[in-house]
């Protein structure tokens, strides 16, 4: 019998916040998440472009294929520039951990030149082509081509605008936990847009030089 | 004297006095209508100092309830124009045969009809769906807001920009004469130089940034916000439908995006992606655009299926019957819905198997669909039915919707579609289950939630009349078109030659005066809930006898929607509450922490805008300063780290004890 009554009032005491938290309920932060799903609405419009280029990538309208204007040295160097910079983006956000505000700044500057070098070289490329009288409007595969390059190209553009945006409120305001936030989601950016590059490298110049 | 006309030409670009369109009296008339209304309204705002109001409290709000509330104002003011553009169009066609040419050019008339399309599906549909869930969801779920509040804001002054570029083609050059797809060639700048697809595009775009962000928005507070206890099979139906919804948006508008700026591309840059020379191929486009154009249309369905389950469920005072079941056949009309987009071109020739393919995945759909439908019947079976205006509309929905579900399963066929194809018979099963289905729906809904929104149910008798108006509207508008369609008449006519048609689209024209017939008593019904507000009132918070937890807080709720965080033990958890003795809290609150109101989201939006209507008349120096400025305007936004403040304990004590107060005198 005392046992019951023990039991009763257990449940009583429970009872009254059966229906609610009494505390502040902490809600996780749902930036990764959102930014995470963002980056696949932005990986569907690249796919888009992708599908797009395997549609009309052979549709040279008696003009130029990428065979012939294809520089792959270059389009190898240009590569590289955007692997090193992910690879330098790692080391910064390395530096983040240790909390070193200066060294973080540092390899995050780093990580912007090795983008603007890789924007360079893109924009000469796109240029040369333009001047040999390849320019976006000679062919369906030319017009896929500028707009798959360089859709990557704008992105990574922002990207370091966000950068250097991000560069001047962590030299600013530290590592705060928002500014730690920020560098990671542009870090996701970042190393995304290294993988759609990498397919870019592979389906576009790769196989558009298999004539 | 010519280094100035070069200066206007840089400044304006294309736009003359000659895109003012003195010349045509409809649009003269309506653009001082629209004047005259605007000038009352903005003097009416002026005169009773409420801009700062509004500013404050409503344009630059976060909170996810105001924000919702005015994506539905904004779809139930474009419902209006999108409503006089069916109208024109209905009169149109039961006027213009043979000598009588009618009273709209077809210059004219193509425009009409590609508004129409645009904004209802766009700006009509595609608000009032969101303004529902952004509403509703976070209630449901026990939350205090959405994940992202200021993106929430941001979003929808993007889709009011869209609305604002679509309202300005109206009187400052033109729009689209091409289709609301803007199938190319057709929209190419071979066969349409003027700036009426530019209008469509640019619109369409900065309003799809909005739809994707607050996509996101949803997706991420569904999945991480969810009070204690609710797993996700236990969700309120409605909740699901949203989520699927957002998994929608999110993996379907960027295709659109991406066909847009194609298209624009082609438009602007000269390039050859869906032209006809070079190598271009404009079915690539078709494709591309129905690849996102087959989820919209369950975009736009799958939350209004949310909202008759919940209608069911409240109105029969019965738990959903076969909630498991419900669920997963939403999951399954998702992923469906990627795989039927060809069956809008069953006549572009992919061949029998690729046709096939289509044609059967399409009717699989209808599989977890009529499992929806069951589930709704068996529910209503041995319940104990309120025919309340909600309900009504929820009975209206089902005999339609199946009616235009069948239709649809003909038109699944491809050896009938290529009879069907374009025909006057697609128009009437696409209205058949929009209307039926998504209208319906959305004014179920509206019906449904309005007293949690404003405090006061909305008057049942001019709720009524509105039903039955549209409802027997519908049918009057729509059968003959089957029948048109059936004996081979094609959309988008603005002309007949054949007299014997002629009875059959007075019929439909008919049928369309009792749907404004409708609408007006649906704004009378807004104007009378208002006035006799008092004796409407509801001071429970709970006004059907709800079953989910929107109805456990008071009407209108208070900014954060809950004192404390629910916590949840069942599907229908503010029933099991009310069942199980649940005693609501009268102390030991505590301050809450909400994000601030900003008015970033509305300037971002208005520089789009102006970016939108810089770059459709290509006056090119304002389009950089105004892109420029978008990206100055975005970094500055970015240095406001102080985002949030606490709504202090004192303040949670005052308003809950009004809400003590009330329900003691009331129940």
């Amino acid at each position: 019998m005392s046992n019951t009554t023990a039991h009763t009032s257990a449940a009583g005491a429970s009872d009254k916040y059966r229906y609610y938290l009494p505390n502040e309920h902490h809600v996780e932060n749902s930036t990764a998440l959102g930014f995470w799903i963002y980056l696949m609405s932005d990986c569907l419009i690249f796919a888009c472009l992708f599908a797009v280029h395997a549609v009309v990538g052979r549709s040279y309208a008696a003009g130029p294929s990428g065979a012939e204007l294809f520089d792959l040295p270059l389009v190898a160097v240009n590569t590289s520039m955007l692997l090193l910079s992910s690879i330098t983006y790692g080391f910064a956000m390395l530096e983040m951990q240790k909390n070193k505000v200066s060294a973080t700044l540092g390899w995050l500057a780093i990580t912007g030149l090795f983008g603007a070098v890789f924007i360079g070289l893109e924009l000469y490329e796109f240029v040369h082509l333009i001047h040999e009288g390849a320019g976006p409007q000679r062919s369906a595969f030319l017009s896929s081509f500028f707009t798959l390059v360089s859709t990557h190209g704008l992105h990574v553009t922002f990207g370091i605008i966000w950068l250097i945006t991000l560069m001047v409120q962590v030299g600013k305001y530290g590592f705060t936990a928002a500014n730690r936030r920020r560098l990671m989601c542009l870090s996701m950016f970042w190393h995304f847009l290294d993988v759609v590059w990498i397919g870019v490298f592979t389906f576009v110049y790769l196989m558009g030089v298999l004539a | 004297m010519f280094d100035n006309l070069d200066l206007t030409k840089l400044i304006f670009g294309r736009l003359t006095w000659d895109a003012i369109p003195f010349h045509e009296p409809i649009l003269l008339a309506t653009f001082i209508a629209v004047a005259i209304g605007g000038v009352a309204v903005l003097g009416a705002l002026t005169y009773f100092r409420l801009w700062g109001y509004l500013w404050r409290e409503w344009f630059t709000s976060i909170d996810h309830k105001r924000i919702g509330i005015m994506y539905v104002i904004l779809g139930l003011v474009m419902l209006l124009r999108g409503f006089a553009d069916a109208v024109m169009m209905r009169a149109q066609q039961a006027l213009s045969f043979g000598d009588n040419a009618g009273f709209l050019p077809p210059h004219h008339y193509d425009q009409v009809f590609t508004a129409h399309g645009v904004i209802m599906i766009f700006f009509v549909a595609m608000p009032l769906v969101t303004g529902l869930m952004n509403f509703v969801v976070p209630l449901q779920i026990g939350a205090r807001d959405v994940a992202f509040p200021f993106l929430n804001n941001f979003s929808f002054w993007m889709t009011a920009s869209g609305a604002v570029l679509v309202m300005m083609s109206l009187f400052v050059g033109e729009f689209a004469r091409t289709g609301w797809l803007a199938y190319p060639p057709l929209s190419g700048l071979l066969y349409s130089p003027d700036v009426g697809v530019d209008y469509y595009i640019w619109s369409l775009q900065i309003a799809g940034v909005g739809t994707l962000l607050s996509g996101i928005n949803l997706l991420a507070t569904i999945v991480k916000m969810r009070a204690p206890g609710m797993k996700m099979m236990n969700m309120p139906v409605f909740t699901w439908t949203a989520l699927c919804t957002n998994v929608l948006i999110v993996a379907a508008f960027p295709i659109l995006t991406a066909v847009l700026a194609l298209l624009s591309l082609d438009r602007y840059v000269g390039t050859n992606f869906f032209t006809n020379d070079f190598g271009g191929n404009a079915m690539m486009y078709v494709n591309l655009i129905w690849i996102w154009g087959h989820p919209e249309v369950y975009i736009l369905v799958l939350p209004v299926f949310g909202v008759f389950s919940e209608v069911v469920a409240t109105f029969c005072s019965k738990r959903l019957f076969g909630y498991a079941s419900m669920v997963y056949a939403t999951v399954v009309i998702t992923i469906l819905s990627y795989l039927v987009w060809l069956h809008h071109f069953f006549t572009m020739g992919s061949g029998a198997s690729v046709n096939s393919f289509f044609g059967i995945t399409t009717m699989i759909i209808s599989i977890p669909t009529g499992a929806k439908i069951f589930n709704w019947l068996f529910t209503m079976y041995r319940g104990r039915i309120r025919f309340e205006v909600p309900m009504l509309w929820t009975i209206g929905f089902m005999i339609t919707f199946v009616i235009g579900g069948m239709t649809g399963v003909l038109l699944a066929v491809p050896p009938a579609d290529f009879v069907l194809h374009n025909s006057l018979f697609l128009i009437a099963h696409f209205h058949n289950v929009i209307i039926g289905g998504v209208l319906f729906g959305l004014m179920a809904g509206i019906t449904y939630w309005f007293p949690k929104a404003f405090g006061y149910k909305l008057d049942s008798f001019w709720g009524k009349c509105s039903f039955w108006f549209w409802f027997i509207g519908f049918y009057f508008a729509f059968m003959p078109l089957y029948v048109l369609g059936l004996m081979g008449v094609t959309r988008r006519m603005s002309h007949f030659e054949d007299p014997s048609l002629q009875i059959w689209f007075q019929i439909a024209a008919f049928g369309a005066a009792l749907i404004a017939i409708g609408i007006g008593c649906f704004l009378i019904q807004l104007v009378v809930s208002y006035i006799r507000r008092e004796s409407l009132r509801d001071h429970t918070g709970d006004p059907w006898q709800g079953r989910t937890l929107e109805w456990a807080t008071s009407s209108p709720p208070p900014a954060y929607n809950f004192a404390f965080t629910p916590v949840v033990h069942d599907n229908d958890a503010w029933w099991d509450m009310k069942k199980n003795g649940y005693v609501r809290p009268t102390d030991g609150f505590i301050a809450i922490h909400m994000p601030k109101n900003t008015g970033a989201g509305a300037i971002l939006a208005g520089l789009s805008t102006v970016f939108g209507f810089a770059a459709i008349w290509h006056m090119w120096p304002l389009a950089i300063l105004a892109f420029l400025s978008l990206v100055v305007a975005t970094i500055v936004h970015t240095f406001n780290y102080k985002r949030d403040y606490h709504i202090s304990a004192d303040e949670v004590v005052r308003t809950e004890a009004v809400r003590t107060r009330l329900l003691a005198q009331h129940v």
